[in-house]
Parts: C-alpha cells; sequence; structure tokens
C-alpha cells in the first residue's frame, strides 16, 4: 500500500507545480484536475472511500468542471495570455515563494521528528461516516445546507443579468471592434477568434 | 489550498480511525462549492462590465 501513496502523492505534487506555472488558464485547469484526482487516490489508500469518491465526484467533477465551463464560455484563457506571461516571471513570486519555503521547512521538520509512520489503522466505511454526520454532527449539516442555499441565491442573483449582458456584448463587440482593437493588449488573442453568437 | 487542508483532515481522521476527519472534509467540500460559485458569479459579472479581466482595474466592488 505504501508505495501506491507515495506514487499518488508524487503525481498530486507535480500536477500541481505544473498547474500553477501554466500561461494557458485552461491547461492549469486541466493540471489541477489531475491533481484532485491523484488526492482521491492518496484518500483511498487512508483508508477512507467516502470522501475519496466525494473528491471526485464533487470537487473534480463539479467545482472544476464549473471552472473549465467559465473560463471556455467567456474565453478568459486567450485573453489572458499577455498578461500571464508577466506575472509569471521570478521577480513577482519569489517573495512568497521564499516564506512559503521557510514554513515547508518548518513542516518537514516537525513532521520528521516523530519516527513512527503511522498507517490506516481501518477503513472508515460510509456507514461509520453517516451514524456520526446525523448523529452528532447534525447542526453542520444544516449550516451546511443553509450555506450551499446562500450560495445559491447568491450565484442566482449575480449571474442572473451577466449572461443577457454577455450574449448582446459579443454580438455588437466582435466584428465592429476588431479592427479597432489592434493596438490593444487584452484583446491580442480575439482577433483571430469570431464568436458566433 | 482548501483541497490540502481536508487532505490533513482525512490523514487526521485516518490515524485513529474516526469518521470526524471526513465530516470536516465534507464541510470543506460544501463551503468550497458555495464560495466557487458565488466567485464565478462574480467573475461572469465583472466581464459583463468589461471584456478585460484586469484583477488591478478592478479596484473597488461597486457595480
Amino acid at each position: 500500500m505504501t508505495p501506491f501513496f507515495y506514487l499518488a502523492g508524487s503525481v498530486a505534487i507535480i500536477a500541481t507545480l505544473l498547474a500553477v506555472t501554466r500561461r494557458h488558464a485552461v491547461h492549469a485547469l486541466l493540471y489541477l484536475i489531475v491533481s484532485l484526482l491523484a488526492v482521491a487516490a492518496v484518500f483511498f489508500v487512508l483508508g477512507a472511500p467516502f470522501v475519496a469518491a466525494l473528491e471526485i465526484m464533487i470537487y473534480a467533477g463539479a467545482i472544476m468542471v464549473l471552472f473549465v465551463f467559465v473560463v471556455m464560455m467567456l474565453n478568459l484563457a486567450v485573453h489572458a495570455m499577455e498578461v500571464e506571461r508577466e506575472w509569471l516571471k521570478p521577480k513577482n513570486w519569489i517573495g512568497p515563494a521564499l516564506l512559503a519555503l521557510v514554513l515547508l521547512a518548518e513542516l518537514i521538520f516537525c513532521l520528521s521528528s516523530f519516527p513512527d509512520t503511522p498507517t490506516a489503522a481501518s477503513i472508515v466505511d460510509p456507514k461509520q461516516v453517516g451514524t456520526a454526520l446525523f448523529g452528532s454532527y447534525w447542526l453542520g449539516v444544516e449550516i451546511a445546507s443553509l450555506l450551499l442555499m446562500a450560495g445559491l441565491v447568491g450565484g442566482f442573483h449575480l449571474g442572473r443579468h451577466a449572461i443577457a449582458g454577455e450574449e448582446k456584448q459579443h454580438v455588437t463587440h466582435t466584428d465592429a471592434t476588431r479592427i479597432d482593437s489592434r493596438g490593444d493588449l487584452v484583446h491580442a488573442g480575439s482577433r483571430g477568434t469570431s464568436h458566433a453568437a | 489550498m482548501l483541497n490540502a487542508s481536508g487532505l490533513a483532515f482525512i490523514a487526521a481522521g485516518s490515524r485513529w480511525a474516526q469518521p470526524d476527519g471526513q465530516i470536516m472534509f465534507l464541510f470543506i467540500l460544501a463551503m468550497a462549492a458555495a464560495e466557487v460559485s458565488v466567485g464565478l458569479a462574480f467573475v461572469l459579472l465583472y466581464h459583463k462590465k468589461q471584456l478585460a479581466l484586469d484583477v488591478d482595474a478592478a479596484s473597488e466592488l461597486r457595480g
């Protein structure tokens, strides 16, 4: 079991590193999805099959798909390529990266000072999770449902006028202003594409 | 980042073979879903205002 853990863990780390260094937004999102799948494999090894399946279904299957849909629908990747090239220069990320490296060294030191390597004691199956969820943690379940309702109402309200305005804008902006946007840095990618509204 | 903290919770729950770690991860997942939906609704709204999604230009939340 242990080689599975290390393999899935290294896949997760490499995929995340690749995700944060990509210039194209859709490439970064796809690498992030791979990282989430690798973490789900780690959850399986740790003896938590319930949240492993939930991670694939909800995190990689709903949240990341939502991200990919929005990026593809608004054509964000093409518009942001020039800005990303500027942002990925070392002088922009070297400061926070050094501080995070200090924290990582701290974490590794703390973890390595405990000599025992705990493996999964036993598999915590969904029935146990369900019993505890609706037994002792029922209040958290209610609050989580309130939070999801708030997210639903907020997302609906904010997105209601956005879609209608977006469609109108695409019809008027693409053909008429394509000639004017030659010197515009952000519209650089949209010259070759045609948005068929 | 949310996923990483959830991984820490799962590992802790697996250490003592208790379901509490998985329950905490469930709540983190629900919170991440709500946050992502509202955040992406903001992105859509901002995209309607101007085609350029420049974070430096978005200095005020009004509108």
